[in-house]
């Protein structure tokens, strides 16, 4: 339905034909194909400029997203392995769970293959700032459209951190509020696992934030200046290798990864916590393509 | 995610807990909240300014719309009166199949509880619109945001009848263009459920086209004076009760019929109309006579 979508591949393992189908009778003018199973993947990549990879398990009640570690893994290689291979200038998109520990399979993948761009490599965490600027608007009274919240380090549990001391619009918020809201903001995505028992996790919520992600991409790809948004990507604003944070996004993908900014002390002690526990995931996805020996 | 949603309540028999965390968390203005059980349905519909009912069971590969009557009309007949009993004076979509029979029992319904409001009771055929727009835009090679085919008649096989003549903008067809598109924008609904080969039926699309229906109803009821839509209501255009049509929309619901929809039909319009009336009159007095029993 975003008119900056001309063409649209679908792809999974089973039950792509009938969603295609679906999908193909809105009167949008972009046109939707449909390919379904391993031997259609590739056809599937070929000219296209921005992958999304939201493919994989979801966690069930009780799971972390590191549980889904086994099975995410190998599927986001093997996808990664085709993007090498048809599409390697495309922007990559990484949903897949855990995304801290994704991305850097992702990027080992694309090295091995000789076709690795730090710019076009991002994991998606848009949601978290959806969910903060949500809780943030709810505690402050006003409408969540108005509310911005930055968002950095990781995409699990501790490694969410807001920075609430940046918020926009500016506001003062007391020691409880802030622990109430960075507690929830980093439990959102367990908030949904249980209310849904079973049944899944946040699907509805995270197609919203992922297509304004993806749509601040096709924008900036454009040529559109100015779009900012937070992403776990390749950086150097700490000293762990993916870090999240505001980037400033262009034709190339990700043009510069922007400073962190003043942090107040609960911030700077969040920070420095949930680095071993971000260092471990990230070691654990490169250690994941190493033993494949591709 | 529109901002003429100030509050949106969701109801169902299970599940919407889950639905509701979801959709919470989206920073939009819209407050969400859930309602499960028939126990809760009353307070989920209190206070509410239209109610979108797409509740059911989908096709399967095979069936028809009317397969589903069954099952579907006893659901539609118990949220009905729960809409009477609580919120007498919303706006109704009917979304569940078969919708040229779930309409008159919704009618029977209201009418019985003396709350029946024709002008605000609606079977919504925007499905078939949008179906219709992607066809001809694909067969003429047209822009997709300038086609707009006005379809009459009611939501099922031959009931839905496109008016290719009066497509905007104003194009040429050949007699076979006519035929197999007529017949393909009928069956779009049966192409999805074969294609997902009984993993249900048409969802994203029916939900996009009834987000767009839904916006239209809501600009309307806001005090746009420029709405209009083609839905399946009480009408007087032909001698069926009711009849799907292209209507101006206002603040009370159906302000007026486009007749001219009507007039100078080609000769392949006329027929297709002649031929739906039997079957539609048929779900309409199957719809009455249940809801009557």
């Amino acid at each position: 339905m975003n008119p900056l979508v001309s063409v649209l591949h679908l792809y999974d393992v089973v039950n792509t034909p009938g969603v295609t189908a679906d999908l193909s009778h809105t009167d949008t003018s972009t046109l939707v194909r449909g390919y379904v199973g391993k031997d259609q993947l590739e056809a599937s990549l070929v000219g296209m400029d921005l992958v999304i990879i939201p493919a994989g398990v979801p966690r069930k009640p009780g799971m972390t997203r590191d549980d889904l570690f086994n099975i995410n893994a190998g599927i986001v290689r093997t996808l990664c392995e085709g993007v090498a291979k048809c599409c390697p200038n495309a922007v990559v998109h990484i949903i897949s769970n855990p995304v801290n520990s994704t991305v850097p399979i992702a990027a080992e993948v694309f090295k091995r293959k000789g076709v690795y761009d730090p710019r076009r490599l991002m994991g998606v965490t848009s949601l978290d700032v959806v969910r903060a600027n949500t809780f943030v608007a709810e505690v402050l009274g006003v409408d969540p459209q108005l509310v911005d919240v930055p968002v950095i380090g990781g995409h699990a549990g501790i490694t969410i951190l807001p920075l609430l001391s940046q918020v926009k619009p500016a506001y003062s918020f007391t020691k409880d509020e802030v622990t109430y809201l960075t507690k929830r903001i980093q439990n959102g995505g367990t908030e949904v696992v249980e209310a849904k028992a079973g049944a899944g996790s946040a699907t509805l919520s995270m197609a919203y934030a992922a297509a304004k992600f993806a749509d601040s991409t096709l924008r900036a790809l454009r040529g559109e200046a100015g779009v900012i948004q937070c992403a776990f990507v390749p950086s150097q604003v700490t000293d762990l290798p993916y870090f999240a944070s505001k980037v400033w996004l262009g034709r190339n993908g990700v043009e510069e990864v922007l400073p962190l900014g003043p942090l107040n002390e609960y911030e700077r002690e969040g920070l420095a916590k949930l680095k071993m526990e971000l260092k471990a995931s990230i070691e654990k996805g490169i250690a994941f393509v190493a033993r494949q020996q591709l | 995610m529109s901002p003429l949603v100030s509050h949106l309540n969701l109801y169902d028999i299970a599940n919407v807990k889950g639905v509701v965390a979801d959709l919470s968390h989206c920073n939009t203005p819209a407050q969400v909240a859930g309602f499960t059980g028939p126990e809760e349905l009353g307070d989920g519909l209190k206070g509410v300014d239209l109610v979108v009912i797409p509740a059911g069971v989908p096709r399967k590969p095979g069936m028809t719309r009317d397969d589903l009557f069954n099952i579907n009309a006893g659901i539609v007949k118990s949220l009905v009166e729960a809409v009477a009993d609580n919120c007498p004076n919303a706006w109704i979509h009917i979304i569940s199949n078969p919708v040229n029979s779930m309409v008159p029992i919704a009618a029977e319904v209201l009418k019985k509880k003396g709350v029946y409001d024709p002008k605000k009771l609606f079977g919504v055929t925007t499905l078939d619109i949008v179906r219709a727009n992607t066809f001809v835009a694909e067969k003429k090679g047209l822009r997709l945001i300038e086609v707009d085919v006005p379809v009459i008649g009611g939501h099922a096989g031959i009931t839905i009848l496109p008016l290719l003549s009066k497509t905007k903008p104003a194009c040429e067809f050949t007699q076979e263009e006519i035929e197999k598109l007529t017949d393909r924008i009928q069956n779009g609904g049966t192409e999805v459920v074969e294609a997902k080969a009984g993993a249900g039926s048409a969802t994203l699309s029916m939900a996009y086209a009834s987000a767009r229906f839904v916006e239209s109803s809501l600009r309307a009821l806001d005090g746009d004076s420029d709405v209009y839509e083609c839905t399946y209501v009480q009408s007087e255009l032909t001698e069926l009760p009711y009849f799907a049509s292209r209507v101006k929309l206002g603040k009370k619901g159906v302000e007026g019929f486009a007749t001219s929809d009507l007039e100078n039909l080609s000769p392949f319009e006329k027929e297709g109309l002649e031929k739906l009336k039997p079957e539609l009159k048929a779900s309409i007095d199957k719809g009455i006579a249940f809801a009557n029993k």
